[in-house]
């Protein structure tokens, strides 16, 4: 069971306040532990925390390039082996650096089947480079690459399964988290690093500067996500589907509504189309992982 | 032990020699006899080393990268688009001072695709902070590597290598070489201990970033321990001699430069046919000389400078052109000797795999001659 | 401090960087409210609330940025957050 008094995250890290990606940090290491050697892609994480001479990582820490997280891990991991050394080896890489271009370095590593652990940060855009659209950016959310105007509705795509594709790959543990349930987070983290073999944790991290909302709803709109069956939080064993957290749903309309980048859904004009499209994403989703909780009716 | 060996094996051998404890490559043409021996070699437990077939060069490099930092000695080999696909790597992998030895079976670059040999890859990643070493023949390819090592994990260094040597020329040309034994090989190169690497032991965050305020200081220190290379190749290349017998320790060497009015400069295996044609213009009473660049990153002003002080004239061959411009050689060596006012006539020669016969290069003594430089020898004008 | 080789150090002078003067509102705890459930601590980003010896919780304002987290997910809201005085 993880040390939860130790700090491994170093205060006077230049995240904004109320940063999601900052806590999924600070709770990744609360799971890892000391021994852990971690491997962060450039983005908001690996730039808030390491300007030279500043560094927020008390274990062992390296930063290569945008895409190659997994390549310098796989690489690591190979060399801790050759040494008979026991380090965890431990990606953080956002949703930009995993799901577009870091795809060709996450798919080698997880069909080599190196022991790593790629935990994704999913704040659904690039936002280090100001807010634009990546693969995970969800459907109708305004970036700055896919901007809501009068001829757009912003993003046109879903989001891409990427637990689906590295469960594909034969990871023996998948998982999503969220920060609004950290300790569910730091179970899962610990699995999947006590899991031998590549596994993937993804963690929804709702992004006050990026997608528009103050800092302190951080958590409780991490929490709507889940209720509003938009981020479905469960964990896939050998490529099957156990542990799923069940909700009572609210509609999606109660999600959206909290945030800028889906405000053109509702301002000048309320979009019902786009706003039932999205509602029918979340049916979809509850259907599939089974997150209703059944009410008893008298 | 002399063996009549294909190159791409006496590297390899020497390779296995060096015990990288990760191997990590992707196969390209003309490289894949390098990489494919050492996967032999660990199947058969003569190389203890985790072997890694990554999905792609970019991967190979990045791997590598990740195990060097971790404090294992790794290798990869690579050539023309692998090459240009590390790119970002290669700049990535100078800066953050791992000492990575990687084999260029050096090939053109597309478009247009070709499978053959130039230096046009690794003359294009010249600026990267890699040391570059560039064989004659099989026997410097092999001992090269030693060096290479040898030079790149000094700790007053701590930089990237590249060992080229011009692809199918060498690389699949079966020629006697020297192996040294694993015993001497220990000797010369002893374990690799970096002072830092990655070790919960010792928590270190390696590749931060750097504001405007650092990141200047960083470049100037990276480009001094390369220039600072030059007496450690010295000082390696000579210990290498006392223990073997062959002389690396100077970063070019001349050839019956004496009393050489013209002097031919020039990287890789074309220095071997340059020698033939020179011996051939001595007989008829020519004074022509070769001076051979070993070493070309760091450059070797000085030396060049020194080396061609009596010269009446230069004639630089470059396997490679920085289109727009000229070639790589001529470049740098026109600047090494600047102040002496002796011409330089550059020449752009055997680039995609064209062969250069002894025909050619007495062409370019001829033009040098007449004062012509600035052409493609062999240009096919009734193919434009 | 010599400039390191390859753009590298060893974690501590992060801490030099008081992030509290980033602050416009600052969060205050009420002792008598708080239930000693840990959820301030658990979910701050900065990581800068540390418990006391009778099991209290007080955030270090060296550091402490007033994003408001723990204000609003405290379950006693025994955490207010007021306008910082100059």
């Amino acid at each position: 069971m993880a040390d939860k008094t130790c700090e491994l995250f170093d205060c006077g890290h230049r995240a904004c306040g109320g940063c999601g990606a900052a806590l999924a940090a600070r709770l990744m290491l609360k799971a890892a532990g000391p021994n852990t050697i971690v491997v962060s892609s450039t983005g908001c994480m690996e730039v808030f925390s390491t300007p030279y001479p500043e560094t927020a990582w008390k274990v062992p820490w390296i930063h290569s390039l945008f895409e190659n997280a997994s390549a310098v891990a796989s690489g690591i991991e190979a060399s801790l082996k050759k040494q008979g050394r026991t380090e965890k080896v431990v990606v953080m890489a956002g949703d930009g650096a995993t799901f577009d271009i870091g795809m060709l370095c996450i798919s080698g590593a997880f069909e080599r089947g190196h022991d790593i652990t790629y935990i994704c940060y999913d704040n659904e855009a690039y936002m280090n480079t100001g807010i634009q659209r990546s693969g995970a950016t969800p459907y109708d959310a305004s970036t700055t690459t896919s901007p809501a105007g009068s001829h757009s509705f912003g993003n046109k795509r879903p989001k891409k399964d990427m637990p689906e594709i590295l469960a594909a790959h034969g990871s023996p543990y998948v998982a999503t988290a969220s920060i609004a349930y950290p300790n569910d987070l730091i179970q899962k983290i610990e699995k999947a690093i006590n899991t031998t073999g590549p596994t993937y944790v993804q963690i929804h991290v709702p992004c006050c500067t990026g997608w528009g909302f103050e800092g302190e709803q951080t958590l409780a709109i991490a929490k709507l996500a889940i209720e509003t069956g938009l981020w479905v939080n469960y964990e896939m064993v050998d490529g099957k589907v156990t542990k799923v957290k069940k909700v009572v749903r609210k509609p999606v309309e109660e999600y959206l509504k909290t945030q800028k980048r889906f405000r053109h859904l509702f301002k000048p004009k309320r979009q019902d189309a786009e706003i039932a499209a999205i509602q029918v994403m979340a049916d979809k989703n509850a259907a599939k992982y089974g997150t209703e909780i059944k009410l008893k009716k008298d | 032990m002399l063996e009549i060996t294909e190159g791409s094996h006496a590297v390899a051998e020497a390779v296995r020699l060096c015990r990288p404890q990760v191997v990590s490559a992707y196969p390209i043409t003309p490289q894949t006899h390098i990489v494919e021996a050492l996967a032999d070699m660990v199947a058969d437990g003569k190389l203890d080393a985790d072997y890694m077939t990554v999905e792609s060069e970019f991967s190979a490099l990045s791997a590598c990268l990740g195990a060097s930092a971790a404090g294992s000695r790794v290798y990869s080999a690579t050539t023309s688009q692998g090459l240009a696909l590390m790119f970002e790597v290669c700049f990535n992998v100078a800066g953050m001072r791992l000492p990575i030895v990687m084999t260029i079976a050096n090939r053109a670059l597309g478009a247009p695709l070709s499978i053959w040999n130039d230096q046009q890859d690794s003359i294009a990643l010249r600026d990267s902070g890699w040391l570059q070493f560039y064989a004659e023949d099989n026997q410097e390819a092999t001992d090269l590597h030693y060096i290479a090592y040898r030079v790149a994990e000094n700790p007053k260094i701590l930089l990237p290598a590249m060992v080229c040597f011009d692809g199918f020329i060498l690389s699949h040309t079966y020629e006697p070489v020297d192996m040294i034994s694993q015993e001497d090989a220990d000797k010369y190169l002893p374990k690799f201990a970096p002072k830092e690497r990655l070790d919960a032991a010792d928590p270190i965050s390696f590749g931060m970033y750097a504001t405007p305020d650092y990141y200047l200081e960083f470049r100037y220190n990276t480009d001094k321990a390369l220039k600072d290379a030059k007496s450690v190749i010295q000082a390696a290349g000579a210990e290498f001699k006392q223990m073997f017998g062959r002389d690396y320790s100077a970063m070019v060497e001349g050839y019956r430069m004496d009393d050489a009015e013209t002097v031919i400069v020039a990287m890789g295996s074309i220095c071997g046919t340059i020698k033939d044609t020179i011996d051939d213009l001595r007989a008829e009473g020519m004074r022509v000389g070769l001076l051979k660049i070993r070493v070309f990153r760091p450059f070797p002003s000085d030396e060049v400078a020194q080396a061609l002080k009596c010269a009446k004239r230069v004639a630089v061959l470059d396997k490679n052109i920085s289109l727009g411009a000229k070639g790589a050689v001529a470049l740098e060596v026109k600047d090494a000797i600047y102040s002496s006012g002796i011409p330089v006539y550059d020449y752009i020669i055997g680039l995609g795999g064209r062969d250069v016969q002894k025909k050619d290069i007495r062409e370019v003594v001829t033009l040098a001659g007449k004062g012509q430089g600035n052409i493609f020898v062999g240009l096919r004008k009734e193919v434009l | 401090m010599a400039l390191a080789v390859g753009c590298r150090a060893r974690p501590g002078k992060g801490r030099d960087n008081k992030t509290g003067s980033w602050r416009v509102f600052k969060p205050v705890f009420d002792h008598e409210m708080c239930s000693k459930c840990g959820t301030c601590q658990t979910i701050c980003p900065e990581g800068c609330i540390t418990v006391d010896a009778e099991g209290f919780f007080d955030p270090d304002y060296a550091y402490c940025k007033g994003c408001g987290m723990c204000a609003e997910e405290c379950p006693k809201k025994a955490i207010t957050m007021i306008q910082e005085e100059k």
